[in-house]
């Protein structure tokens, strides 16, 4: 038995390398994942503070409609009901914060309206799509229609 | 239209994500699952004719698997948040869980054995070399200088297990592969439960086909005469596997072509006109056909010998090549037509950027560098005492 041992104990090296690099690779895992990995999901709940400190850009649909009465009304009566304020004006916290101190640029409407409406084989029949450059001879969309109620 | 590409693409189909380094990924660990099932065909199977390729294979393993994951660090933007894998692995993920099957392999299964089956020469080299030379000797005992003969039969015994534990090791690590293509459920080209099997019998072709050329090649090199005896086994195995893997990919082919589910019309043109030249006449007819005649003939007929070592160098050359073909097929065929089933990209690929063609030739000359540094260290020739164990 004991030469059973003697002629076996080598093998017990590679066995103590290999636990030591377990318990080496252990001890950087302890050392460098955060304590609270995993409380709310696969993610480091500290990540929501640092979410949480970026500066918030859209003010939301409600800030706009605050003061934009006859805008949201006609918007709320045509096809576009659905689509935010800010969609097509852009992000606007800062606007909302304080609205004479950040006047919003009007949207570009030339390139505006065919991100939407420009005809491509993967949209929908329905949906209203046309080809820009044939469609209206130059002209602006908005010279016949209404943005936020979109008839013409 | 933009440029090199045809009919209807969705914006985020136009250019490919997974580049030429993507194929080489599958390529190199194929390599390193084939050539370890070469060599426990003499351990397990006691196939003794293949013996003086044994540790060759064990050593091919180990120099393809080192750089098997560099391909993939290379094609990340942060390669170094890799590591973030193992120390919070999320078990959806196939790749994290490949990280993991790599690592068994790598440290239980093929360093383990190779310690196992080179001890007695590290201790001996330990002894008798001087210099840097000899401290990696003697890092490599682990302080272990027994090598009496009761101490080499409980190294046999143990290298054994280990290459029973390694067989389905090296499926899984091969098979894990096929398995990350195959469970793309949103790809009609990858997704296929057939995927793991047929990459994992490929992988076998590959590996076998590599350790062949690379046993002539070395034999060559060193002006010694090549076993007819291995090479003629080795050739046999090479045409058995790739009987099943030809098969395989031939049932897959029937399948698709029978079920004809609403991607077969856009997959089918694909084949016959971006596809037509790597995969129908690289892997198809050169990668497959022509080789398989090649070995089918000698087990057919009897060459002299010189035509026979010929005919198995061209046939394991084109195995190579083939099956090359098939993981770029895999991988960037995948990419080449829309989820629309209306439309096809083009792969261009750059010379000299992180993903282009020179890093990824440079990657796949990397393990010859390595595998020439390793039969430094630990030469497998065993000339003399091929049947000795």
């Amino acid at each position: 038995m004991r030469r059973w041992f003697r002629d076996s104990a080598h093998l017990i090296r590679p066995a103590l390398v290999l636990m030591a690099a377990l318990v080496v690779f252990l001890a950087i895992r302890t050392a460098i994942v955060p304590k609270a990995f995993g409380q709310y999901g696969h993610y480091r709940p500290g990540a929501l503070d640092l979410v949480r400190q970026h500066p918030i850009a859209f003010a939301g649909q409600d800030a706009c409609l605050m003061c934009h009465d006859d805008e949201a009304k006609a918007r709320a009566a045509g096809k576009h009901a659905h689509v935010a304020c800010e969609a097509c004006h852009g992000p606007l916290a800062q606007h909302a914060d304080d609205p004479s101190a950040h006047v919003p640029k009007l949207p570009e409407v030339a390139n505006l309206c065919r991100r939407c409406h420009e005809q491509d084989a993967a949209k929908p029949h329905n949906f209203p799509q046309v080809i820009t450059a044939e469609h209206s001879g130059g002209a602006a969309c908005n010279d016949c229609h209404k943005p936020h109620n979109p008839h013409l | 239209m933009i440029p090199g590409v045809d009919g209807f693409m969705y914006p985020n189909e136009v250019e490919l994500q997974w580049s030429v380094l993507i194929v080489l990924y599958p390529y190199i660990t194929g390599l390193v699952a084939g050539a370890f099932i070469l060599a426990s065909l003499e351990r397990v199977f006691k196939v003794e004719a293949v013996r003086p390729t044994y540790r060759l294979a064990l050593l091919t393993a180990l120099a393809f698997l080192l750089v098997a994951p560099l391909p993939l660090q290379l094609h990340l933007g942060h390669p170094e948040r890799s590591f973030e894998m193992y120390l919070t692995p999320h078990t959806s993920s196939a790749m994290a869980m490949f990280g993991f099957v790599y690592l068994w392999y790598l440290t239980v299964v093929l360093l383990l054995e190779i310690w196992l089956e080179y001890r007695a020469e590290i201790v001996q080299l330990a002894q008798s070399t001087a210099g840097p030379k000899g401290w990696i000797y003697r890092l490599l005992t682990l302080g272990s200088y027994n090598i009496s003969p009761a101490a080499r039969r409980m190294d046999d015994k143990v290298g054994y297990a280990v290459t029973v534990i390694g067989i389905p090791s090296a499926f899984l690590l091969h098979g894990y592969v096929g398995f990350i293509f195959g469970s793309v459920k949103a790809n009609p080209w990858w997704s296929t439960p057939l995927m793991p099997i047929v990459f994992l019998f490929s992988a076998m072709v590959s590996g076998i086909a590599a350790v062949m050329v690379l046993y002539v090649v070395s034999m060559k090199l060193r002006r010694t005469p090549i076993d007819m005896r291995c090479l003629d086994t080795i050739a046999r195995y090479l045409f058995y596997t790739f009987v099943i893997d030809f098969t395989l990919e031939m049932l897959d082919l029937v399948h698709r072509t029978y079920e004809s589910d609403e991607s077969f019309r856009s997959l089918d043109f694909m084949v016959h006109t971006r596809l037509w030249g790597s995969q129908v006449i690289l892997q198809i007819f050169l990668g497959t056909l022509v080789p398989l005649l090649l070995l089918a003939a000698n087990q057919l007929f009897r060459f002299p010998e010189g035509r026979r070592k010929a005919m198995y160098m061209t046939a394991g050359a084109l195995v190579l090549v083939g099956i090359f073909a098939m993981r770029w097929n895999v991988v960037i065929g995948g990419q080449l037509f829309s989820k629309s089933f209306l439309g096809y990209t083009t792969y261009k690929m750059a010379l000299g950027t992180r993903e282009g063609l020179l890093p990824a030739i440079l990657l796949f000359l990397l393990p010859f560098a390595i595998f020439l540094v390793l039969v430094e260290l630990l030469p497998p020739w065993q000339e003399g005492k091929a049947h000795e164990a």
